[in-house]
């Protein structure tokens, strides 16, 4: 009798013992989702501010602004490759990268808007659309070309050391979550800086209002577009560069998912609206991840998709935006 | 009769001059060129079908693969799992029920279009080109999950029984639907919605009932144009053969022959298909060049090769009646 009870005991013992570690692996999970989530979301939102700067000034969805965020990838890896970083990481590797990308990102996103985009600026807006959609497959294509990038994916370089810094289970918290966290909210901090504070803001909001207006008080209009997109791309850059960091491996084609989620990020926060594409962005990057670990990864890339038709049927000026009503 | 004849002459002409050259075309050009024939008749459908969206009603659709791809494969799986077990490949039989199978097709394809087009067309231009992407890869992430039809590997072995013939037929079917379609008394809505969104409203013209119909219409057509495909030449689909690429190739199409001209996109269709086959050795420069000419055309000439105006053959004007656009 007195084994049997003390037996029961031991495994009533046991099973507490198991409920308490599978909570803890539970918690763990949910953690380790939550940060994977965070990450990702920071990096859509870093993308979704230049769809959502671009669309305050110009009300134009650039399609080439996923391609600016894939050349910023592509092109540090060949930086890093040239200055030789790929053998050294250090600090200084990652901020010369990171500057270099966002310079030449921001460059190629003025001369796209030089280029392609301001002798439509009085055309029909299907017409600015759809070059914008020609922009995006041209770069696209040319980079796919062998004696440019080439299709195959290309591994991109450490550029420093991805150290564990906190480490519980399966939990893991490494430098380039760090990183990319970190480093993502000093780039929004600035952009509301730039954006709420500055005289060149004040004139992006003016032009966001309107146009004419804000011609008309003397505010070079055309250059005024020309810094958005500038800024916009090399945000765009610099998320090049954390993806690289995070996901080490970049081709031609990453622009389009990262872009299309992005811009969903956008719409979901409100289009046009910078406090929202960080929301959209973040509640993004979660409602994928938790998808991809839950129910399957296949299914993630629709998510995003699901999210955006839900937006645009339920709440079409998104979670902060305001509704729009459009008049003759 | 006899005004009914000089009414659809230009038809009559069509289908005899195609059916007489797919007659000839069987048995004297190789099966190569037989195949870029057919691939020509398949691009027609798909870009005068998206023209009706994208030119004449001007709601721009960038997700019209996705349309082809649910044509494509319900047509395929009728083939695949009813036509050929029970009726064989050939005979009278056989082919009555690949003229189901295609309708069903085409039914399916303008279902999913009611669906995607009802609470998307609310929407302004640019989202809805993003909503009708995001619709096109949803349809595409869905067939890569449905193991029935082969999930991401496509499906093998439907039957290879569309000829030139069945294609070119088809394409008569449409163009003719479409054209008399937008140029009947309540078809001018659809231009009119394009032209200017909130005077037609004010017109009377219910604007929504009218998109939705044109997307309906144009979704059925890709529709047909998929099953066709998929019942041409290789006998095998696939949904990567379905993607944004695919679709941005007929608003190509659409865009270079004229946003709102049917024979623009006739002509355009044809060009676009044949040009990559002559230039086979600069293949990957296929959608360089595709995307420089989308740009060029925006650029330079916004309303593409013909512009709003159609190819009209001159005698009908000689026989008497008034010009019926």
């Amino acid at each position: 009798v007195w084994t049997k009870a003390r037996f029961s005991s031991l495994t009533c013992n046991h099973c507490e013992l198991r409920a308490k570690i599978t909570q803890l692996d539970t918690l763990q999970e949910f953690l380790q989702i939550f940060v994977q989530g965070l990450k990702l979301g920071s990096i859509y939102a870093l993308i979704a501010l230049g769809y959502t700067m671009v669309y305050g000034v110009l009300k134009l969805i650039n399609f080439a602004h996923g391609e600016v965020f894939m050349l910023g990838g592509m092109l540090s890896i060949y930086y890093a490759n040239w200055l030789g970083f790929d053998k050294h990481p250090s600090w200084l590797a990652l901020v010369a990268i990171l500057v270099l990308a966002m310079v030449s990102c921001g460059l190629i996103g003025g001369l796209i808007e030089r280029v392609a985009y301001r002798p439509l600026r009085d055309a029909p807006r299907l017409s600015l659309l759809i070059t914008a959609i020609g922009v995006s497959l041209l770069i696209q294509n040319l980079c796919q070309l062998p004696m440019v990038f080439g299709p195959t994916p290309k591994s991109f370089p450490m550029l420093i050391e991805n150290k564990p810094l906190v480490s519980i289970g399966n939990l893991n918290f490494s430098t380039i979550e760090l990183l990319v966290l970190a480093l993502s909210f000093l780039l929004m901090v600035t952009l509301h800086l730039v954006v709420n504070h500055s005289r060149l803001g004040l004139a992006m909001r003016a032009v966001s209002f309107n146009h004419q207006t804000a011609g008309l008080m003397g505010i070079h209009v055309n250059r005024v577009v020309a810094f958005t997109f500038v800024l916009g791309s090399a945000l765009a850059g610099a998320a090049g560069v954390l993806v690289g960091l995070s996901y080490p491996s970049m081709d031609p084609m990453i622009g389009l998912p990262y872009g299309i989620k992005a811009f969903v990020a956008a719409v979901l926060g409100g289009i046009g609206n910078i406090p929202g594409a960080l929301l959209g962005g973040l509640l993004l990057g979660q409602a994928e991840t938790v998808v991809a670990s839950k129910i399957s990864s296949m299914y993630k890339d629709a998510v995003a998709f699901l999210i955006l038709i839900l937006v645009l049927l339920v709440k079409p000026g998104g979670l902060m935006g305001r509704r729009v009503i459009e008049k003759v | 009769v006899k005004t009914w004849f000089r009414e659809n002459i230009t038809v009559l002409l069509a289908v005899t001059v195609l059916v007489c050259f797919s007659l000839w075309a069987k048995n004297y050009i190789n099966d190569y060129q037989y195949k870029i024939l057919a691939d020509v008749g398949i691009a027609i459908i798909a870009a005068v079908s998206l023209n009706l969206i994208n030119g004449i009603t001007g709601q721009f659709s960038l997700g019209h693969a996705g349309f082809m791809a649910v044509g494509a494969y319900t047509a395929a799986a009728i083939s695949v799992f009813y036509i050929k077990p029970h009726l064989g490949e050939t005979g009278l039989w056989a082919g009555l029920a690949l003229i189901g199978g295609l309708l069903a097709g085409g039914t399916a394809a303008a279902l999913a279009g009611l669906i995607v087009g009802v609470p998307t067309l609310r929407l302004r231009g640019d989202y809805l080109a993003i909503a009708t992407l995001g619709f096109g890869e949803i349809i595409r992430i869905v067939l890569q999950n449905m193991q029935v039809v082969g999930g991401p590997l496509g499906m093998f072995g439907i039957p290879v029984m569309v000829d030139l013939l069945w294609v070119s037929l088809w394409v008569v079917v449409c163009v003719v639907i479409i054209f008399r379609l937008v140029h009947s008394v309540k078809g001018r809505a659809f231009p009119a919605i394009r032209e200017d969104e909130f005077a037609s409203a004010a017109i009377g013209i219910n604007t929504t009932r009218y998109k939705v119909m044109a997307f309906t219409i144009g979704s059925f057509f890709a529709g047909i144009a998929g099953g066709l495909f998929a019942h041409s030449a290789t006998g095998y689909i696939s949904p990567g053969q379905f993607d944004f690429l695919k679709s941005v190739e007929i608003v190509v199409m659409v865009v270079l022959g004229g946003l709102g001209s049917i024979t623009g996109s006739i002509i355009a269709a044809t060009v676009l298909t044949l040009l990559p086959e002559w230039l086979r050795g600069f293949s990957e420069y296929r959608m360089v060049v595709y995307s420089a000419l989308l740009i060029i055309v925006m650029l330079t000439s916004p309303q593409g090769l013909m512009g709003m105006k159609e190819c009209r053959i001159p005698w009908r004007r000689k026989a008497g009646e008034a010009p019926r656009s």
